[in-house]
């Protein structure tokens, strides 16, 4: 049976003309076109959370207006609908990351939640004292704790690899922390304080030689580079839509279909069943028995409609876009006096961190917002990244597809109001 | 340059940020009390050392903004010498002026240099950042030990 809710997309071209669709973008994205302390805004905290295209608040004002429905029960024309809109959205999502199956991909909060489920529903029931969990120095809170409490409730012991001065995993000791006991690895793709591109088809070869599952924090990634699950050979892909355009509250995790078949349920409720008494309850199939309740409907079509925008537009382009700016940025803040750049690694997506002689990142912050540009400042949820490499916070400018190269000169203009009143 | 930067940064808040007075551990000390800003990660001590209820020295260390230093160290300043009464009255005042910016002249004149700091008031992110020290300095003075957040 064909199980597939996607309405076929047209071939995307991604030759010279797509450059030009993507610097046209911007004009999208209705937030952008603000002011802000009376000057125009300058949005460079993507990392955050990425502003939102009028295609994907159209869709969701759409599904408002005319199909709200719950999904999977009524008989009803717009229950159907609301239904077919859900699934659709899985479908793009499958194709979006090349599952090879639209069962693998699980409806969540976010990446949070898709590292938790994992954590409880995979690892809990595998794990034991004395077992390990490897991550690195550079992970964001959500892909730390969640794996502690696992540890605390069974025992286990979180080790975590070295990254180097710069921000990149040193991979030799990664490799030596593979041992016997290793029963799960999970890295960011990239690190979302530093920008790192992690050499995540190396850490999960490395990891694989060894049989130990490896789970991938896609936040960073997922709106900014293509991403192949398949070529990758992840077991996990986690990652949020309120990160590539899409809204808050939505995300999505892979796994690949065998190690979902053997994940129990986390948690209980409606959608998650098949059939209930007060004896036993039998559990629907993936990737429903993971999805308990009244899903985020508007949310899951709202990232559906982001996927499709980020097609249209074409995501190698993109890519090519943000890598393009990223130089540029990088040469811009590189010549500010006084600044020094936290996150040199060789491979880098768009994510600017850095600290400043005698002033601290909130101060800049605020200085900065005053002249309209948003940045972040402070530890980017990742305090004990922050321990490792000696400083309290950082400031960080984080790049997306509709910034220019305006954006980053008004950065710089506004760091020089940081500098006028404190160096 | 922005009215309201220029109101939060006046050159007396940018001096005791750069250099702040009273900074360091005491030896000595009868009350002491670690504050915590998690929303940015700032983190100072405050030391004190009181007599027959009195602050015979008052100190503190940790990293911050501008604000948050400057903040603690113009308390430091203000504190030194008074008694724990007087500077436990303070901390409502001071809390107002950092919320509101509004005092009426009476408390305005009491609170003398302090009044600095009102510029605050109209960063409402910031107003943590100057609240920490005076939010640990009473943590302190009323016996916790056990740290202090601001969340």
């Amino acid at each position: 049976m064909d199980t597939s809710f996607a309405e076929a997309q047209e071939p995307v071209d991604n030759g010279p003309d797509a450059m030009d669709r993507v610097r046209a973008a911007r004009a999208d994205f209705p937030a952008l076109n603000q002011m802000v302390s009376g000057m125009p805004l300058v949005y460079l905290d993507s990392a955050a959370t990425t502003q939102k295209p009028l295609k994907v608040i159209e869709q969701i004002t759409d599904y408002y207006h005319r199909h709200n429905a719950n999904v999977h029960r009524g008989v009803h024309e717009l229950s159907e609908r609301a239904t077919r809109l859900y699934e659709g959205a899985r479908d793009k999502i499958r194709d979006f990351i090349n599952a090879s199956a639209r069962e693998e991909i699980v409806f969540v909060r976010g990446t949070s939640e898709a590292i938790n489920l994992v954590a409880q529903s995979y690892l809990r029931p595998r794990i034991g004292e004395g077992d390990e969990i490897l991550i690195t120095e550079m992970e964001h809170h959500s892909n730390i704790v969640p794996w502690q409490l696992v540890a605390e409730q069974t025992g286990a012991k979180l080790r975590v690899a070295p990254i180097t001065d710069s921000g990149e995993l040193m991979m030799d000791s990664f490799a030596d922390m593979l041992g016997p006991r290793t029963k799960l690895v999970a890295v960011a793709h990239i690190s979302n304080a530093l920008g790192t591109i992690n050499p995540v088809q190396e850490i999960i070869r490395l990891s694989h030689d060894r049989d130990i599952p490896v789970l991938l924090d896609g936040a960073q990634a997922v709106g900014h580079m293509p991403v192949d699950v398949q070529a990758l050979d992840c077991d996990f892909y986690a990652f949020s839509g309120h990160k590539m355009y899409a809204p808050t509250g939505i995300g999505a995790l892979y796994t690949r279909r065998d190690i979902l078949e053997s994940m129990i349920p986390w948690q209980g409720g409606g959608e998650m069943i098949r059939k209930v008494s007060f004896e036993k309850t039998e559990y629907n199939d993936i990737p429903h028995r993971f999805e308990a309740g009244t899903p985020a409907i508007a949310g899951a079509i709202g990232l559906g409609a982001a996927i499709d925008y980020l097609e249209a537009l074409g995501r190698p382009a993109i890519e090519e876009w943000e890598n393009e700016l990223l130089a540029y940025a990088t040469d811009a803040l590189n010549s500010v006096p006084g600044l020094r750049m936290i996150g040199t690694a060789r491979h880098k997506a768009g994510i600017l961190s850095f600290v400043m002689d005698n002033v601290h990142p909130h101060d800049i912050s605020t200085i900065l917002d005053k002249e309209g540009v948003a940045v972040r400042a402070g530890h980017h949820c990742a305090m004990p990244l922050m321990d490792r490499l000696g400083v309290p916070a950082t400031t960080r400018a984080s790049l997306a597809l509709y910034n220019n190269r305006e954006d980053i000169d008004a950065l710089l203009k506004g760091l020089e109001t940081v500098r006028a009143l404190f160096q | 340059m922005n009215p309201e930067l220029r109101e939060l940064y006046q050159d007396l808040i940018l001096d005791h940020g750069r250099h702040p007075r009273n900074f360091g551990g005491l030896d000595g000390y009868t009350h002491k009390l670690e504050g915590f800003n998690p929303l940015c990660g700032d983190r100072l001590t405050v030391y004190l050392k009181v007599v027959d209820g009195k602050i015979e020295a008052i100190g503190f260390e940790g990293q911050g903004c501008a604000i948050s230093v400057a903040s603690a160290s113009l308390m430091t300043e203000r504190l030194k010498g008074k008694t724990v009464d007087e500077a436990l009255a303070l901390f409502e005042p001071v809390h107002q002026l950092l919320m509101t910016g509004d005092l009426d002249e009476e408390e305005s004149e009491s609170l003398g240099k302090l009044t600095m700091l009102s510029g605050v008031s109209e960063f409402p992110t910031r107003v943590k950042c100057a609240t920490l020290a005076w939010h640990t300095m009473k943590g302190a003075l009323s016996g916790k030990s056990d740290g202090i957040t601001t969340e």
